[in-house]
């Protein structure tokens, strides 16, 4: 799959096939003294090159949702589909493959190793990716290009999550999840991570999916679904409203 | 940038880098540990190799045995022995020596050398000078360290009382001889240079001297390849047995080569039971520090499992973290082993008279100390690396949830009493994290255990010497006659000046057979009535010698596997040679040796004799000990005398170097080991804490009142590792005794109360460095900092 082909032909409706499909989702946390269900039953399709939001209320069950997407996490039941085939009956190192080789993750608290400097950070991942891009390009590609050599405790928020986002995409992930990129940060910096997302999912073709809390980011989107004690309670077609700088938070 | 080295493993070094003083502590740790086993097993092959190279070029002997007077024909029938491949017959005699300016006498062994100087077997190498001339009756080649030590040179001359009748004898040559390595003298005790003496003179002189004409006393053979030595030993026996002779014997049981034999089987045992315990702490400090190393790291092991690492990869970083902290004390240990066995092989070049002390490493104790060390780190880091890897990503992400503290069984224990809330802390910490607190509990003890256990050792030697000179043996002179005497020779010492009071010995070789098991030992006359040689039950009280059976040293008791009831055979191996089979009636301590007792008269029944004395034992006014030894010396049939004041004094002055060397050795080592296992303990508390005093920092607690809180815990864990630490040492103590002890040295398990005390000094004060140093830490806690930080 050429995933830059598509910055050069960007053509939205021939590429609206099913990448990734979730049937009948549930999950309960046991956590011994009480069981908390946080999935009653989702059906999704995520499609190829889509830039799908997930908005809901704190507890309403985004995150789980993400994490089984994102296979770090198991249904308790139901199924998930990437291009036609089961993740959820794969053992722990197929799962451990598949992030390995499609997915890419960004999360609230950057989580970047702060013994590595953001070239090392990226390094980290596209030394295990198969068709990496250069950490240097792929930090280009958020606007770090001045800070490769700098830890992360030399890096302000903003610049801490952007280089989260350079990881994520360094390995041109099929799938980018994101749990509230911007949730850490003031609205300025939040726009410009914003705009880094957005500009790798037109250039790489990179299917993404971003959790916020914040109505206003959904205005970017392709489509929004909305949840609402572990079931999806709407799904709302914008097809790509706003440029991230147009927003308001 | 070429990046050489994958990011992963740059995280690795920096965390390597950043936890460098705990990386320090367990490598020092390990350093010790390592260093320990390259030592002695470089001392074994250095000992090894010295002796092999040293045996092999001058010819030692497989096979050796005496005679009172054999025909030297017999010598053609020996070498028809099957599995004889060489025969080298000699003349061997004790004799004393008379020298200017000792107030006591000195004793030397006169071994004949053949017309050429060139025996076929335990040949003299000569450092300089020449061998006797045939036709010079009083010409002499000296053992080395003799010359050396009373500063003779060529042409010095000697006085030796040679069948009663005083010869100076001129040194034309200095050499050594394979059979003299380790050069014992008649007391038995330790090599004495000043005191004991190899003369090697021509036969033709011994022959006359002892009126040996065409006849030998001593024969020495070399087998064949693949030879039997006990078909040997049995040929000899049977030829020599008309001759009077005491029973043949193989290398083993060689006195030189069994004082190497047992060193090497000593440092063998070093090197088993020593390394171990310092690669247990280090394991026990690297699953704490791992473990708290990846509670820290939780949300980055996240990371990199979310991105597709796999349970393999995350596993083994942390493995090589473990590898790399100790990486740097294997390399250490290999320095610091390769240098302390260099030192001790010098040393060995005191007890052992090799001609070249020959240093060899062995590549084989790098190899086992390295892998030894990195299997222990290796287990030290599997738990931590395994929890590690199977930690599920979508859980390490979230942040981890407040530690649960409760109130713990130790604080309801003391519900009544009042704590400070600092107090409080400490105790919900430590119960809080008891497989923690175990660890340096353990790791502080296993210290202390560490001091005890090595420490006990000097104990030990004042103890042997003590049962030795001051109660067993608790004469002052032992005189040995060159063959057994009548009771009137006892009577001449008595009258001899200085002598204070006399208790005759007769001793005899014998071999004592149980079941398969045979030795050959002395059999002691013991005379119920005398106060100077006695004998000690397991709980060191005098005991009587039983009228009837005999009495074996503990030691000759477990190599025969005999226990009282048992019946044993004797052979008597000289006179009449009588067979007899008896009751063994007592176990009795000794501290050196192996020789089984009898009753005097029970021994004179025995041997068909009454009033007989193979020597005697005395005490002599100290005053009048010159006197004594120029009396004794002019007696004819003299073999030997030794002073038991000289010995000891030998003893002393060439045992002290060695003792304060390895008492600082040891103290250095088992301190290390408690300054780290407690530095590691701060930094883990600091690190894990940071945050909390940090904040009681803002709160307004002082400096001392935070320090208080990280450093009292430390304070009641070494406490309580004290008192574990000194049984951990008495069990150590016991093992290190039971398997060091061979058949020369039985080490008595004696443990000082000063030695508890100084070990547990050792590791208080080295706690306490340790504490203090982590403690500056405290001072520069950064208090924004570490309360901005996200834990
Ligand atoms: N590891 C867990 N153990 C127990 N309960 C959990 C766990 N993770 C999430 N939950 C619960 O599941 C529900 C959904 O959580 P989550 O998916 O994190 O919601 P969101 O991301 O929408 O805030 C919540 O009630 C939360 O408390
Ligand atoms: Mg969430």
């Amino acid at each position: 799959m050429n995933v830059l082909a598509r910055s050069q032909a960007p053509a939205p409706d021939t590429d609206t096939g099913v990448l990734l499909s979730a049937r009948g989702l549930t999950k309960v946390y046991d956590t011994g003294e009480v069981k908390v269900q946080a999935l009653r039953g989702v059906d999704l399709d995520v499609h190829r090159g889509e830039l799908l939001v997930m908005l809901g209320a704190s507890g309403s069950g985004k995150s789980t949702l993400l994490n089984i997407l994102g296979g770090l996490d198991r249904p308790t039941e139901g199924d998930v589909q990437f291009e036609g085939k089961s993740l959820t009956r794969r053992s722990d190192a197929g799962l451990t493959r598949y992030r390995r080789n499609h997915v890419g993750f960004i999360f609230q608290f950057y989580n970047l190793v702060p013994s590595l400097t953001a070239r090392e950070n990226v390094a980290l991942v596209t030394e295990i990716a198969r068709d990496p891009i250069p950490p240097e390009e792929a930090l280009d590609m958020v606007g770090l290009a001045a800070r490769l050599d700098h830890f992360p405790a030399e890096l302000s928020g903003g610049e801490q999550q952007r280089v989260a986002v350079a990881r994520a995409i360094a390995k041109r992930p099929a799938l980018l999840f994101c749990d509230e990129p911007t949730g850490a940060l003031d609205s300025k910096t939040g726009i410009q991570v914003l705009e880094a997302l957005d500009h790798v999912n037109r250039e790489l073709g990179a299917t993404t999916v971003v959790i916020t809390h914040n109505v206003g980011i959904a205005e970017m989107s392709d489509r929004i679904i909305r949840l609402s004690d572990g079931l999806i309670v709407d799904i709302d077609e914008v097809g790509r409203a706003k440029k991230p700088s147009e927003l308001s938070w | 940038m070429v990046s050489w080295i994958s990011a992963l493993d740059r995280k690795l070094l920096r965390d390597l880098f950043h936890m460098r003083g705990q990386g320090l502590a367990v490598g020092a740790i390990v350093a010790c540990g390592v260093a320990i086993m390259v030592m002695a097993l470089g001392a074994i092959s250095s000992l090894e190799l010295s002796r092999d190279t040293y045996y092999d070029r001058y010819r030692f002997a497989d096979v050796f045995s005496n005679a009172k007077r054999a025909p030297e024909r017999l010598a053609t029938e020996i070498a028809d022995i099957e599995g004889v491949r060489t025969v080298e017959t000699r003349i061997s005699r004790m004799v004393t020596l008379d020298i200017e300016g000792m107030r006591e006498p000195a004793n030397a062994q006169l071994v004949s050398l053949p017309e050429n100087g060139e025996p076929r077997l335990n040949g003299v190498l000569l450092y300089s000078g020449r061998f006797p001339d045939p036709s010079r009756p009083d010409e002499a080649v000296v053992s080395k360290a003799f010359v050396d030590a009373h500063g003779f040179t060529l042409g010095s001359n000697v006085r030796a009382i040679i069948n009663g009748r005083a010869r100076d004898l001129e040194i034309v040559g200095i050499g050594d001889s394979p059979e003299h390595v380790y050069m014992l003298g008649p007391s038995g005790l330790l090599p004495d240079e000043k005191r004991f003496a190899v003369f090697w003179l021509s036969r033709r002189a011994l022959e006359a001297a002892f009126d040996l004409d065409g006849a030998f006393n001593n024969v020495s053979v070399s087998l064949s390849p693949g030879a039997n030595p006990q078909g040997v030993i049995d040929g000899l026996d049977g030829l020599l047995e008309p001759y009077g002779t005491g029973g043949a014997y193989g290398a083993e049981d060689q006195l030189s080569n069994a004082f190497i034999e047992s060193e090497m089987q000593q440092l063998a045992a070093i090197a088993a039971i020593i390394p171990p315990i310092f690669l247990v702490v280090s394991a026990l400090l690297i699953n704490a520090i791992l473990a708290r190393l990846i509670a820290t790291e939780r949300q980055q092991i996240g990371l990199l499992k979310a991105f597709g690492f796999d349970q393999r990869e995350i596993a083994w970083h942390y493995v090589k973290m473990a590898l790399g902290m100790v990486l740097g004390g294997i390399l250490v240990g290999f320095v610091l082993g390769a240098a302390l066995a260099r030192l001790m092989t010098n040393l060995y070049t005191n007890s052992f008279r090799f001609p070249d002390m020959i240093f060899r490493l062995d590549p084989s104790a790098f190899v086992i100390g390295g892998g030894s060390a990195a299997i222990a780190a290796i287990i030290g880091a599997i738990a931590s690396a395994r929890s590690a890897a199977n930690l599920a990503p979508a859980e390490a992400m979230s942040p981890a949830p407040p530690t649960v503290y409760s109130k713990g069984a130790l604080q309801r224990a003391f519900a009544r009493i009042h704590f400070d809330e600092p107090t409080r802390m400490i105790l919900r910490h430590v119960t809080r994290w008891p497989i923690r607190a175990a660890v340096t509990v353990v790791g502080v003890a296993a210290a202390q255990a560490l001091l005890v256990g090595t420490l006990f050792a000097f104990d030990a030697i004042d103890e042997m010497l003590e049962q030795h000179f001051d109660r067993t043996d608790a004469y002052d002179a032992a005189i040995n006659f060159v063959e057994p005497m009548n009771y009137s020779a006892v009577r001449e010492i008595e009258r001899l000046p200085g002598v204070l009071s006399v208790q005759p010995n007769r001793d005899v070789s014998i071999r004592i057979r149980h079941g398969q098991l045979d030795e050959r030992v002395w059999l002691v006359g013991v005379d119920p009535t005398g106060r100077q040689r006695r004998l000690l039950d397991d709980n060191q009280r005098f005991m009587d010698m039983p009228e009837h059976g005999l009495a074996l040293s503990s030691q000759l008791a477990s190599m025969v596997v005999a226990g009282v009831g048992d019946r044993v055979t004797l052979e008597v191996l000289e006179g009449e040679r009588p067979v007899l089979d008896a009751p063994v009636t007592a176990i009795v301590n000794e501290a050196m040796g192996w020789p089984a007792f009898m009753d005097v008269d029970a021994l004179g029944d025995l041997l068909g004799e009454s009033d007989v004395v193979s020597g005697v034992y005395a005490m002599i006014d100290p005053d009048k000990e010159a006197e004594f030894s120029e009396a004794v010396l002019a007696r004819p049939g003299i073999a030997s005398v030794a002073l038991q004041r000289a010995s000891i004094e030998s003893f002393n002055e060439s045992m002290e170097e060695n003792i304060n060397i390895m008492m600082t050795i040891y103290a250095l080592i088992g301190g290390a080991i408690a300054a780290a296992v407690v530095y590691n303990a701060a930094r883990i508390g600091l690190t894990e804490r940071g945050r909390e005093l940090a904040s009681l920092r803002v709160l307004g607690f002082t400096e001392g009142e935070v320090s208080y809180i990280l450093i009292g815990e430390l304070g009641l864990l070494v406490f309580l590792a004290l008192p574990l630490g000194g049984l951990l040492g008495m069990g150590l103590a016991y093992l290190v005794a039971s398997s060091m002890a061979t058949e020369l040295f039985r080490i008595p398990v004696t443990i000082d109360p000063s030695t508890h005390g100084m070990a547990a000094a050792i590791v208080v004060v080295s706690s306490i460095a340790a504490a203090l140093f982590v403690r500056q830490r405290v001072k520069t806690l950064d208090l924004i900092a570490v309360l901005k930080t996200r834990e």
